[in-house]
């Protein structure tokens, strides 16, 4: 019991970075209608400029909110600069669109910090505890805490401030909004903003654990993917739900389930979610979409 | 101008090209040649990419998955069973492997049975729509090596198999590359028209209405469910031919030959090539051949893109191409010649016309 | 001078012209009708109005020319376009979309302001503040919708077919509420409406259009005294 309850655990921790990308992931399907491919690059971008922010004296924790304004503003920058122009165009075109993103920011962050993995330290200790019998990794704590306040921060902004009510509306209804005085332009591009923060946050949670490098968080991509579309692509509790789900799932298919092994734990997970998918189309907490003639 | 005189020019093109293409290996070293073999590979690969999301608009981000199952069906059954045991590797009884095969036979299996499962795969995917599919196609981009890695015994696991270069057949006197030049190239040319075909029959226009507007297609008696599997099976039929043929060109198969990233480039160049024209496949197959974004020599890509200037660029461009011509290469020579098609399309007036 | 003037406003849908020279005014203070078959280019005027749509042609707002604007900053200028189908933000609750009504105006400060003044014209809402927008009835959904456009006290309110869909009775408790805000606020209004009856009832003036161009305007006694328009849109 108490190893089970250890995988679940360090599954959680995982799952809450899945969990941030994934809501990153829904931020943008929502407002834009797009699925960034670009997100994780983004990550590994804003991540890397922690890295040299750090290796240029910065301690951690300034460093990690300087990254994240940062982050903030590149999200922005992107989306008035490289989305914008796209805005009513066919969905395939858009996808290239963030997949050239992605060639471009991966070929960037090879070429500025070169292609050797460096290590990134995780600002928590590396102690453990026992709780009842399990033991539990402080990193893994810290980093879901990390995660799920960064979630409750931006659920908080758009529960109660203005602002955030108006980038709901924006995401619902953009024409209507318009008429009610939103610069859904503007919406969209702090949607970016917040996107790439969450983004941010995921990226320097992951790197202590699986190192620096400039394809980090490609995997990682994948698995928020899987949640997000898990969770219901349009619902951003979906998306935090699903990622957790995703962490704990994957975890005890490659600790119990022999036939996974190490190589098919995310192809099992991805199956896994297919399956899920066939069954209930619109995902866990997604609404099924009405097709309009 | 007769009504003919459109048609006629497309013929006169593509016998010019296939003459082109044929006496092409005069004018080359090996190298060349093997790159160009490699575009006949991403050639076949890519029209069975375009039938799938260009005609009938589902895109697909696994393709180069397809390809690897079709490379590794080929190796597999080129060595049959009696090849893999020598590779030290013990494959499971109840596999069919036969005792070796020529490639003729190996290349039209593989497709074959990448065709099967690329049809299977089809049945859930229409439960999946938009992004879910995108989803699952990418989860078997991704799934690929690792599964490949996991069943070693057929596979050869993360060392993978290695082939025999094969011999020229008929006696000829020319280099293995010259001949495998000619099988890709052959091959490549039977597709198109195959293609072709495909497209211009009940087949194509039932694809093309389920793209343009599935409950529309529904209501014209079109069943989305069929065409939209056979969609799949074909472009994977295609996918698997291609990867037969790469096993066969590189002499080997292993879970590195096939990673996520080709998936993407492939969708990347059948975009930028044109969706929904067929002609325009040729320009993606050269762009993924002859554009400098690889870490190692061309055409096998490694799981990350290149990390330096030229990947940069490439992102910017593929951006710049979807903002100024997002209707690919294809698109841009169709507005070009606009005017010279129009001259030819202009229907010949009968002598007794009313007089104007 | 007018609150609201289009000077041949022609509008077009990509190659296809809805509105070939549009001219019409609402004075301060008006309740006018904007009447018409189905495709004659009521809704299109509307857009061109707020900004929504590619046009050519003048229109002023208040003196100034908003033909440049966008449909943000028209509605900063205190028009309050409810559209058709409502432009409800369905998945939100009745008092965020309430809320939005706001915005225009600088949310937290203006709504607490407001707020009771709309809630007394629809008091049922109050109840309501939490359900999702989506799963009011229709004829809430209208209610709610102008209650939303009421919130930022606009100069001119555009309603674009508020009875579609509706049961009579609760066509008629709308345009009774909106001769209501008319005479007591003075808010100038311009109904879009097929249900010429309800709308000449309800309004001083009438402009009627006809695929793209106005093809009768005067006050409503005289629409309703017009042969054609008695044929065509008043079914006697």
């Amino acid at each position: 019991m108490a190893a089970f309850l250890q995988q679940v655990v360090s599954g959680l921790a995982s799952g809450a970075i899945f969990a941030s990308l994934a809501l990153a992931l829904v931020l943008i399907y929502r407002a834009t209608d797009v699925i960034n491919f670009s997100q994780g690059e983004m990550a590994t971008f804003t991540t890397y400029i922690a890295w040299s922010l750090m290796d240029n004296g910065l301690s951690y924790w300034p460093a990690f909110l300087l990254t994240l304004g940062i982050a903030f503003c590149g999200g922005v920058a992107l989306e008035r600069t490289v989305i914008r122009p796209f805005e009513n165009k066919p969905e395939i075109t858009i996808v290239i669109v963030t997949i050239g993103i992605l060639i471009a920011l991966n070929a960037a962050t090879g070429w500025i910090w070169g292609a050797e993995v460096k290590s990134f330290d995780s600002p928590f200790p590396n102690t453990t505890h026992e709780i009842g019998g399990v033991t539990i990794s402080t990193v893994d704590v810290g980093t879901t805490v990390v995660c799920l306040l960064t979630v409750i921060a931006l659920w908080a902004f758009f529960r109660f401030t203005t602002l955030g009510l108006a980038m709901r509306s924006a995401a619902v209804n953009p024409a209507a909004s318009r008429l009610l005085g939103v610069r859904v332009g503007r919406m969209l591009a702090i949607g970016w903003g917040f996107a790439a923060v969450l983004g941010a946050v995921a990226g320097m949670m992951a790197a202590p654990t699986v190192f620096l490098d400039p394809g980090m968080m490609l995997v990682v991509l994948i698995y928020a993917f899987a949640a997000a579309v898990l969770g219901g692509i349009d619902s951003p509790v979906g998306a935090v739900v699903g990622g957790l789900l995703l962490g704990v799932i994957v975890n005890l298919l490659g600790a119990y389930v022999d036939f996974v092994g190490s190589e098919l734990r995310l192809p099992s997970a991805l199956a896994i979610l297919l399956l899920a998918l066939i069954i209930r189309p619109q995902g866990l907490f997604g609404h099924p979409t009405v097709r309009r003639v | 101008m007769s009504r003919y005189a459109l048609p006629a020019l497309k013929v006169a093109l593509f016998l010019g090209s296939a003459v082109v293409i044929a006496v092409l290996p005069r004018f080359m070293g090996e190298f060349r040649l093997s790159q160009f073999t490699f575009v006949a590979i991403y050639f076949i690969a890519l029209l069975g990419l375009n039938i799938l999301t260009g005609y009938n608009g589902q895109i697909s981000l696994g393709h180069g998955a397809f390809m690897g199952i079709g490379a590794y069906v080929g190796a597999v059954l080129t060595l049959g069973r009696p090849g893999l045991e020598a590779l030290l590797l013990e494959p499971p009884g109840w596999l069919p492997l036969g005792d070796g095969m020529r490639p003729v036979f190996t290349i039209v299996l593989a497709g074959l049975v990448t065709g099967v499962i690329g049809f299977l795969f089809g049945i859930p995917a229409l439960r999946l729509a938009g992004v879910s599919l995108a989803l699952a196609t990418f989860a078997m981009a991704v799934s690929l090596p690792q599964v490949a890695k996991r069943f070693d015994q057929v596979t050869g696991g993360g060392g993978g198999i290695t082939l025999n270069l094969p011999t020229t057949p008929f006696g000829w006197d020319i280099s293995v590359r010259h001949w495998l030049y000619y099988e890709a190239w052959v091959t490549a040319g039977v597709l198109f028209i195959v293609a072709w075909l495909l497209v211009r029959a009940r087949v194509g226009r039932a694809w093309r209405s389920i793209r343009d507007g599935e409950i529309a297609a529904t209501a014209s008696g079109v069943s989305p469910s069929l065409y939209k599997t056979l969609a799949f099976g074909v472009s994977s039929f295609y996918a698997g031919v291609a990867g037969a043929l790469l096993a066969i060109e590189v002499s080997y198969v292993n879970p590195d030959t096939f990673p996520l990233s080709l998936s993407i480039l492939l969708l990347a160049s059948v975009v930028v090539g044109g969706l929904g024209s067929l002609t325009g496949v040729i320009f993606g197959a050269l762009l993924l051949v002859f554009l400098p974004i690889y870490a190692q020599e061309p055409p096998l890509l490694p799981f990350g893109f290149s990390k330096q200037a030229p990947g940069v660029v490439f992102g910017v461009l593929l951006i710049l191409i979807m903002l100024l011509v997002p209707s690919g290469v294809a698109g841009l020579l169709r507005r070009l010649t606009a005017p010279i098609v129009r001259r030819l399309r202009r229907p010949q007036l009968l002598p007794s016309s009313t007089g104007r | 001078m007018p609150l609201l003037e289009l000077r041949d406003v022609e509008a077009r849908y990509g190659a296809i012209r809805a509105l070939h020279g549009v001219s019409l005014t609402v004075e301060e203070g008006e309740v006018v009708s904007l009447l018409g078959a189905n495709g004659a280019g009521k809704t299109t005027t509307l857009r061109a109005i707020s900004g929504a749509v590619r046009k050519t042609g003048d229109v002023t707002f208040d003196g100034k020319s908003i033909a440049r604007h966008a449909p943000e900053s028209v509605a900063r200028l205190g028009v309050a376009h409810v559209p058709e189908g409502r432009g409800l933000f369905g998945e939100l609750t009745v008092w965020d979309n309430l809320r939005m009504g706001a915005y225009v105006r600088g949310e937290r400060k203006t709504f607490k302001q407001e707020a009771p003044r709309v809630l007394g014209y629809f008091p049922w809402l109050e109840a309501r503040k939490h359900q999702q927008a989506g799963t009011l009835s229709g004829g809430e959904q209208q209610m709610l919708s102008l209650a939303r456009a009421l919130v930022s006290r606009p100069r001119l309110l555009m309603l674009d077919e508020p009875s579609l869909g509706l049961a009579p009775t609760v066509v008629r408790e709308l345009f009774g509420i909106v001769k209501h805000l008319n005479a007591e606020e003075g808010l100038s209004v311009l109904v879009v409406e097929q249900n010429a009856n309800i709308a000449l009832d309800a309004s001083a003036r009438a402009y009627v259009l006809e695929v793209g161009t106005i093809a009768v305007s005067g006050t409503s006694d005289e629409l309703r005294r017009h042969e054609g328009v008695r044929k065509s849109y008043l079914g006697y």
